[in-house]
């Protein structure tokens, strides 16, 4: 994004210029503030929780929190820490990643060049249905998952993060399809390909910048999910933020806000580490993903 | 005849293809959507009931304290929520696009929250505003004695901070749109204004706002969608309390449906949630889909 063609104005240190520095200035502590509450909390023994207060660096920083946080946080029945969930989330978020794109991509590739009759209409029908509330859906789901047998399994959860990926995935893809010149798919269709010949050597080789894009949102918004995993992963997948909630709002005696502090990064940290490597890319996906029909 | 059927194959194949499609759309939104109607207006408790009682769950939920109290806290937070978020996100855009020095590190400040999950968001904010441990306290200590920070106790201050914590997560996601929006304005805009000696803020309000129409109606459809969906951040952060001072419905019908078994009023609650969406996306929608038809 060229900013420095915008304004010519000579760029001089009026009481303009200042004002917005000590706005963005304050902007950005208000929201850099919980970060740095989070990670010296999580460093200091409870000793020094007590005797210091929320901004006060740890004076004897200890990585104990961080450990405890990992392998041992009690869950109210068992006291394995968040790693089990951590595990349990890499398990959910692979396939749910893998598969609402392949889904996403089929869709968007389906609807942009072949028009099957009532397709659009069908399509319609998906970007409405991605305002029904959650509420509505969800204990007719569990009852057609609990049917088939797949009611707190991994292959349920990784089927209900399909059904609710689904429009914006494919949506994504319609619109890239869209944006292609279509004589390339007249020409591969002249020279005898198929559907999904089509689809596999042409299609699906010219989509990788959205397929990174769509994987950026599937794998942050899988990890973030709370109540889907909550209803539909089962006792045993668990995914991580549905442990981390369980350590800290369930557990009865002392609250162990170092140990806390460190679960909660722990947790954040998959998407956060996504989030500062992919950049501009993580915008991308809001951009095209916001918009929606 | 093989030739034929090859044929009639590759005819059948999209549809094939856009099976899952037709699952999703007629299973999980038509037929959930369906049966939580039909449950809405029967008897059922723990099990759904196939008798008919017709609007009396309706009735029922309306005189259900704890449902209106949730309605409530609902709208108070919806409207605070995306005013709030709306108007800090646009304001950082237009800071930002005043070509200031570390740009691209602002942007990542102001976004992160967003990579962030809801219950994450919930269980920081909740450490920062307990008021015998966090924000007030370390106040009081640094010297400012008489310092009070306590809304996540005081029932009726409690929804407030669940606002505070959920505009400081999406805050940056409206600025990372506006300022996208900003970056596609003409350059020869700002010059014209300035040759005759438009102060900037007026540019700002009467010609930038209105030229971003569709990029704020894009903006308020996400952070709507984000209002009815609230529970994550509720559960984490109040659990709902103190008491059910910050109760949502979503929370109202994920408790009558798996905690207190009962379905036709959680199902009630449900439509009405959906009937609430409907209302609000609809018209925009429809706005949308006329404003393309008539370029």
């Amino acid at each position: 994004m060229n900013a420095g063609t915008r304004r010519a104005a000579p760029r001089r240190w009026d009481a303009g210029r200042v004002g917005v520095y000590a706005f963005l200035l304050t902007a950005a502590l208000f929201f850099l503030a919980p970060l740095y509450i989070m990670v010296v909390t999580s460093l200091k023994s409870m000793d020094e929780i007590r005797a210091g207060h929320l901004f006060s660096l740890p004076l004897a920083p200890t990585l104990d929190a961080w450990r405890t946080a990992w392998s041992e946080a009690c869950t109210g029945v068992s006291c394995e820490g968040v790693s089990v969930g951590f595990w349990n989330s890499v398990a959910i978020v692979v396939p749910s990643t893998l598969i609402p794109i392949l889904v996403g991509a089929v869709n968007g590739y389906a609807l942009s060049y072949w028009r099957p009759r009532g397709a659009q209409w069908l399509f319609g029908m998906l970007m409405l249905g991605a305002f029904i509330p959650v509420q509505v859906m969800v204990y007719p789901l569990v009852k057609v998952l609990a049917s088939v047998g797949l009611f707190a399994s991994l292959p349920g959860i990784v089927a209900v993060h399909v059904v609710f990926s689904m429009p914006v995935m494919t949506l994504l893809f319609r619109n890239h399809y869209a944006a292609l010149p279509v004589e390339l798919f007249k020409a591969a269709r002249i020279d005898g390909g198929g559907f999904w010949r089509i689809f596999f050597q042409l299609m699906l080789p010219m989509s990788l910048p959205i397929v990174v894009v769509a994987a950026i949102m599937q794998v942050t918004g899988v990890w973030n999910d709370y109540v889907l995993g909550l209803v539909f992963a089962g006792h045993e997948h668990l995914p991580m933020t549905v442990q981390l909630n369980n350590v800290i709002n369930t557990t009865t005696g002392e609250r162990l806000y170092n140990v806390n502090m460190a679960a909660t990064i722990l947790t954040s940290l998959v998407p956060l580490a996504l989030y500062l490597v992919s950049g501009r890319w993580f915008v991308r996906g809001i951009a095209a993903g916001a918009v929606k029909g | 005849m093989a030739r034929r059927s090859r044929s009639v194959m590759r005819r059948l194949m999209p549809w094939a293809a856009l099976l899952p499609m037709a699952l999703t759309v007629l299973v999980a939104y038509l037929g959930t959507t369906l049966w939580s109607l039909r449950v809405s207006v029967s008897s059922s408790r723990t099990f759904p009931a196939d008798d008919f009682v017709g609007l009396e769950q309706y009735e029922r939920l309306f005189e259900n304290e704890r449902w209106l109290q949730s309605l409530q806290n609902l709208a108070v937070y919806g409207v605070l929520f995306i005013v709030a978020a709306m108007l800090i996100g646009f304001l950082l855009a237009v800071f930002i696009d005043q070509k200031v020095r570390a740009e691209g590190l602002l942007r990542t400040v102001f976004l992160y929250p967003y990579a962030m999950s809801f219950v994450a968001t919930g269980l920081v904010w909740q450490w920062v505003m307990n008021p015998g441990a966090g924000l007030q306290e370390a106040m009081r200590r640094i010297g400012w004695t008489s310092f009070t920070f306590d809304w996540i106790v005081d029932q009726d201050k409690v929804i407030y901070t669940i606002v505070i914590a959920t505009v400081w997560q999406a805050a940056g996601l409206v600025m990372a749109l506006v300022l996208a929006g900003l970056r596609g304005i003409d350059a020869e805009l700002w010059k014209a204004t300035r040759i005759d000696g438009i102060p900037a803020w007026r540019v700002y309000l009467s010609i930038v706002v209105p030229m971003l129409g569709p990029t704020l109606a894009t903006v308020f459809v996400l952070l709507f969608t984000g209002v009815v969906k609230v529970f994550d951040s509720v559960v984490s952060m109040t659990q709902g309390g103190p008491g059910t001072a910050s109760d949502v419905p979503a929370k109202f019908i994920m408790d009558h449906l798996f905690g207190r078994a009962n379905l036709a009023l959680a199902s009630a609650g449900a439509m009405v949630l959906l009937a609430t969406v409907l209302a609000i996306v609809a018209p925009l929608l429809y706005a949308r889909s006329r404003r393309r038809i008539a370029q």
